[in-house]
């Protein structure tokens, strides 16, 4: 018999926050990006730069704020190259988004070497007050670090953009037909520059907080594929913000229950119960995109098309 | 009246080709203003450089006596040039309104931005809901949000690319009603077209093109057709001979066939039935996004039908795959040239082989699997030069193919295979006069020999000119054939708008 | 002003050339970040390129190296490239690389220590098929549920990696071992072992298949009716439609092969170099042959000099390590930018450069556009011109 007694579900809750924010950052960012018409390939990438720029500045300042914003300067810099290949040079987006993660790891593990082992500054925990106070749900749900509370901000803010701003339309606009969104005016490829670089600052945010906050350590290959989730999870949440919400505390559930389950030890080998997570990343893509028609009326109409102005 | 647009010495030049060879004209105040010509002529170029898509490379604009060269839309709509496409520059998975908002450079919020396209479409006899999703709008209902986008700018100037090409008769005439309102209010329409009757009802004068020039500013209402079309095409074109049919035993025989559409905005096929005997032109005419595409998927077996529907001499091919189909002779060109027909960075031999290889025998046969180049070479070729196909060689990628010219050689790909029964759809869209009347007898042609040949197409003209007998397609359903000896555009636009367009995207 | 307009056809000359030019701006890159390491980038080139094939000292011992790492690089590349022309993503094939080697190792290790000839025949066999079903997993998902080849691919590497971790501490691990989490080492069985055929030379029976397979997947793409479907796949889904192509077939056609090549290679590595599965096995190669594959322009013969160059690099990286205490993570580096060089050079083959002396950028259509329909999707190694789901 599995001993359950050993997982306590305050704990599981808001340890599933913890691990869930990474994940929800970098697919928030690449939401936005594909909303844009764009498919960036390299969050993986973008996520283990930021988790070695985070990392480094952080140790080097002593500040997790600084290594916070250095993280998210990495990620829009790497960002930044894949933009001007794609958009400028018209390369193509899935041989272009692989290179970025392949060359992001390479680089990342460059940067990182003399820095394993390293404790980073703490990052303060943000108490909400009287709410974090509350019994019960208090310690859960409102005593995290203020990155948190942050990606649930970007992602309540990301909701409005798209929905509410003017600029939110023109961006869905690209992303559905960038012929008429350049006969009517708009710059499709500034716009799409800018919605990569959005994504490569979430997505380094998100590396940041797994080597800053969540772990806090670095590692080589920390990342441990939660890019690749983060593209799952947006194909999960059928473009729409609210539903990576549901998508990243999903995984962090399962990733969760999955190391509470190896630390009471149920029998079952770590290597097994490792696999859960990208398992579980399997079971839902089918699940979504099973319905082709439903799937292509959700994924925006020019996703992955490369724009060149002469047509 | 006053001169509103002055255009003088337009030239812009692509490598190879002088698009426009310094064309000038004006358009008046309150003017609905024509400009004629013919696929190629430079009318595309020449608006796009007026509404800031294309800057020109010489020449000079006044809009209202003021120096006019837009950089960009933007700025055009700014001064009050405003564009329908003839490609809609629609967003189909949005909004009527979203769609709106984003023609219109300061937007109102969303309620009052509702209220003023209701306002609009009422005095202008535009009807559009302004929630619906444009990816389920017909195409008229398209072109009028298209229209009430561009009238909430309030312009002076309308440019109409092509307006009417996926409209119905009747739409046409409500769409006609609409333009000279706004002419009579003052606003200047510049009315694009190459077909010569709607121009000389509706246009109060004419700048005719040729080859990205000016060959003539006339009253088209004193004109006739057949002098018109001298100034546009400059000299005599071949008009095909209609044959008289001696239609033979039943080829193709299509019951019941009901099939959804695997593309999210597109249309059900509904219970369409009908037969193709040989030796016969069947035509099928139908505004745009109204079946057209599916029936041929489902023709060319790219969709498998349920058993039973289609029936070729008798023999069940509705579970069989396009190889298979042709083996049998049933062989299919659809529309869209470059990336369904054919391949735009493959060589003409490699896009021979695309269709070719069964019939022709260009694979070894066997288990090996072999490609025999040599003779992928030599049918190419044979094509090349049985359709007149203007190309420096076998090897050139089609995409270096003028429309024209690749649309013969992906016609002549087919023709050349000896079909029992031929499917084209769109044969001549976008090709010039020469080309189009070349494809237009080689179909001819090609039913006398025996063929059954179906043709889908939105030109009535041209379905009234070589097809024996049609029939409508709307909204997915088929009307049934009748002869096209005695019947008129008029009558066949009567069906296309009877069987209920409206519901296309069912 | 520059700016890019689209060659009628793409440009063949640049399609040979870029490639060449991407090397040299990557060692022209690389030179700046040695030198951000302190070290003389004059000396880190020629550690990396020169000494492993021509240092008197080293280049015995590196020389043989070049053709073992190049061999699985080379297969697995082979494998995927068929896929990426016709727009089908495998990327898993690190995944499928490992597969390769417990299916054919778990082979091997079943008839321990039967000795014979057809040891080693039936767990190349077991280790292609292993890859392949491996591969094949994706391949279903996509076809019967529309999954994303690309994600499920990538997320079964890590999966395959935990069973390999798993294993190596479980049913696999070396009973006369200390309790090591390994495997029995394969060159200490005989039938099993992939050796060395001719001393010096490096040259193992992974090594000749891969020769083979090089000239097979260049006599299929050129002359076979399959590479020619995978070719227009790859240009138009559509089109491939109408010539009869069936879509289904294609991706479980496409993700199988370079499933099953990646199983080899992962077989020949492990019976051979690597010896035992350990969870040390897995180098990377499955990624590496993704670049190895792009910079071949996905055909066979510059798939072969592109894999040779990237053995190149590993075999310099890890000289470079020892002798100028470069870092070993630079030869990833030094592979991402050529990879990233290589699609930022890769316009030239689509497209040309003009210089305009009239500043305002221009957004033209070429005449003849007025046909519609006629557009054409943007350029890229894979000339798959993404289709909209």
């Amino acid at each position: 018999m599995i001993d359950l007694a050993g997982l306590s579900p305050a704990a599981l809750v808001a340890s599933l926050m913890v691990a869930a924010t990474p994940i929800m950052l970098a697919a928030i960012g690449e939401l936005v990006v594909e909303k844009s018409g764009v498919l960036n390939l390299g969050v993986e990438g973008m996520m283990i730069i930021g988790a070695v720029c985070g990392f480094v500045a952080a140790v080097e300042t002593g500040s997790p704020v600084v290594g916070l914003c250095a993280a998210i300067a990495g990620g829009m810099l790497l960002a930044l190259i894949f933009a001007v290949l794609t958009q400028v040079l018209l390369s193509n987006q899935v041989a272009t988004g692989l290179a970025l993660t392949l060359f992001g790891l390479g680089l990342a593990a460059m940067m990182g070497q003399s820095y394993a082992g390293i404790k980073p500054p703490p990052t303060p925990r943000l108490d909400v007050p009287v709410l974090s106070d509350l019994p019960g749900l208090g310690p859960i749900l409102f005593s995290h670090d203020g990155v948190l509370y942050l990606s649930i901000a970007v992602v309540f803010g990301v909701w409005l953009f798209l929905r509410q701003s003017r600029a939110g339309l023109v961006l869905r606009a690209t992303g559905e037909n960038h012929d008429a969104a350049h006969a009517l005016g708009y710059k499709v490829v500034r716009i799409r520059i800018a919605a990569i670089l959005f994504g490569g600052a979430m997505a380094g945010l998100g590396g940041a907080y797994l080597s800053l906050i969540r772990v806090p350590q670095w590692t080589e290959g920390m990342t441990a594929g939660a890019g690749w989730i983060a593209l799952a999870i947006v194909v999960f949440a059928a473009w729409k913000p609210w539903r990576i919400l549901i998508g990243a505390y999903l995984f962090g559930g399962v990733t969760m229950l999955q190391l509470n389950l190896q630390a009471i030890g149920v029998g079952i080998g770590v290597a097994y119960l490792s696999m859960a997570p990208y398992i579980v990343t399997i079971l839902v893509l089918v699940i979504m995109s099973a319905d082709r028609r439903r799937a292509s009326l959700n994924a925006p109409a020019c996703l992955g098309r490369a724009f060149h102005a002469s047509t | 009246m006053t001169t509103l647009l002055d255009v003088r010495g337009m030239t812009k030049a692509y490598p190879g080709v002088l698009a426009c060879d310094g064309i000038a004209f004006d358009i008046r105040e309150g003017e609905i203003h024509a400009l004629l010509g013919e696929n190629g002529a430079g009318k595309s170029t020449l608006v796009k450089m007026i509404y800031g898509l294309v800057r020109p490379d010489s020449g000079e604009m006044r809009l209202g006596g003021t120096l006019f060269a837009p950089p960009e839309p933007r700025a055009a709509l700014a001064d009050g040039v405003a564009m329908v496409f003839q490609h809609f520059s629609l967003f189909e998975a949005l909004t009527v309104a979203e769609n709106i908002a984003l023609g219109m450079d300061d937007p109102p919020n969303a309620a009052t931005l509702v209220k003023r396209i209701r306002d609009v479409s009422t005095s202008y006899g535009l009807a559009v809901d302004p929630d619906r999703i444009v990816g389920d709008l017909s195409a008229g209902e398209r072109q009028r949000v298209e229209i009430v986008r561009c009238l909430l700018q309030s312009p002076r100037i309308l440019i109409m690319d092509e307006p009417t090409s996926v409209l119905t008769p009747q739409e046409v005439a409500l769409l006609f009603r609409t333009l000279k309102t706004l002419a009579a209010e003052g606003t200047s329409i510049l009315y694009i077209s190459h077909k010569l009757e709607e121009i000389r009802i509706l246009c109060d004068r004419a700048t005719i093109l040729r080859n990205g020039q000016v060959v003539a500013t006339c009253i088209p209402a004193g004109e006739t057709a057949r002098s018109l079309a001298a100034m546009m095409v400059g000299s005599g074109l071949a008009v095909p001979e209609k044959h008289r049919a001696k239609p033979g035993e039943t080829l193709l025989e299509i019951s019941g066939l009901s099939m959804r559409s695997m593309s999210p905005f597109g249309t059900r096929l509904k219970d369409i039935t009908f037969s193709l005997r040989a030796g016969e032109v069947l035509g099928i005419a139908g505004v745009a996004g109204n079946g057209q595409d599916e029936l041929l998927l489902a023709l060319s077996g790219e969709e498998r039908s349920p058993p039973g529907t289609i029936m070729l001499a008798s023999r069940d091919v509705g579970p069989l795959g396009p190889s298979a189909r042709r083996y049998l002779g049933l062989l299919a060109a659809p529309e869209q040239r470059l990336g369904h027909a054919a391949a735009p960075d493959m060589s003409l031999s490699e896009n021979a082989l695309i269709t070719a290889a069964v019939r022709r025998r260009l694979v070894r046969r066997g288990w090996s699997g072999l490609i025999d180049w040599p003779a992928t070479d030599r049918y190419a070729h044979e094509v090349i030069t049985a359709f007149d196909v203007r190309t420096p060689g076998v090897t050139n990628a089609a995409k270096s193919l003028s429309g024209g010219n690749l649309q013969k050689f992906v016609i002549g790909r087919e023709i050349l295979q000896d079909p029992r029964v031929l499917v084209v759809n769109q044969p001549t869209w976008g090709v010039d006069a020469a080309a189009a009347a070349a494809i237009r007898i080689a179909l001819i042609e090609l039913a006398e020999q025996g063929t059954g040949v179906l043709v889908i197409s939105q030109d009535l003209d041209e379905l009234m000119e070589i097809s024996d007998s049609f029939s409508v397609i709307a909204g997915g359903r088929l009307t049934a054939p009748q002869p096209t000896r005695g019947a008129t555009v008029e009558d066949i636009g009567l069906l296309m708008g009877s069987t209920g367009a409206s519901d296309a995207a069912a | 002003m520059l700016r890019l307009e689209p060659r009628p056809e793409p440009s063949r000359r640049m399609l040979a050339l870029t490639p060449f030019a991407a090397v040299l701006l990557t060692m022209l890159a690389g030179g700046f970040l040695f030198a951000s390491l302190g070290t003389n980038p004059l000396d880190a080139i020629r550690v990396f390129f020169w000494d492993p094939l021509f240092d008197s000292t080293v280049a015995s011992y590196t020389r043989p190296q070049l053709l073992v790492k190049a061999a699985p690089l080379i297969i697995i590349a082979l494998g995927l490239s068929f896929g990426f022309r016709a727009g089908i993503w495998n990327i898993g094939a690190e995944g499928q690389f490992i597969m390769g080697a417990i299916v054919g190792g778990s082979a091997g290790l079943a008839v321990y220590p039967a000795e014979g000839v057809w040891v080693f025949p039936m767990m190349v066999a077991a280790g292609a098929l292993g890859g392949l079903l491996w591969a094949m997993i994706p391949a279903i998902l996509k076809i019967r549920f529309n999954a994303n080849e690309i994600l499920v691919s990538l997320m079964l590497v890590y999966v395959a990696f935990n069973i390999l971790a798993g294993l190596v501490t479980g049913r696999l691990r070396d009973p006369d071992g200390f309790n090591w989490p390994e495997s029995r080492n394969f060159q200490a069985y005989p039938s099993a072992h992939n050796a060395e055929l001719f001393a010096g030379t490096g040259v193992h029976v992974g090594v000749i298949v891969m020769a083979v397979l090089v000239l097979l997947c260049h006599l299929v793409l050129r002359n076979h009716i399959f590479g020619f479907h995978v070719r227009l796949a790859g240009q138009s889904r559509q089109a491939a439609r109408f010539a009869g192509i069936n879509p289904h077939v294609l991706t479980a056609l496409c993700l199988g092969l370079s499933g099953a090549f990646a199983g080899l290679a992962g077989l020949f590595e492990l019976a051979g170099p690597a010896g035992k599965l350990s969870t040390n096995f897995p180098l990377g190669y499955g990624f590496t042959a993704i670049i190895v594959a792009f910079l071949g322009r996905l055909h066979p013969i510059g798939i072969l000099l592109a894999g040779l160059l990237m053995a190149l690099t590993y075999i310099g990286g890890e000289l470079a390590q020892f002798m100028l205490n470069v870092p070993a993570a630079a030869v990833q580096v030094f592979q991402g930018m050529l990879l990233f060089f290589l699609l930022a050079v890769d316009f030239l083959v689509n497209y040309r450069i003009r210089v305009r002396l009239r500043p305002p950028e221009d957004t033209g259509a070429a005449p003849g556009t007025e046909t519609r329909g006629d557009t054409v999707n943007g350029p890229g190694p894979g000339k798959s011109g993404e289709e909209p789901a």
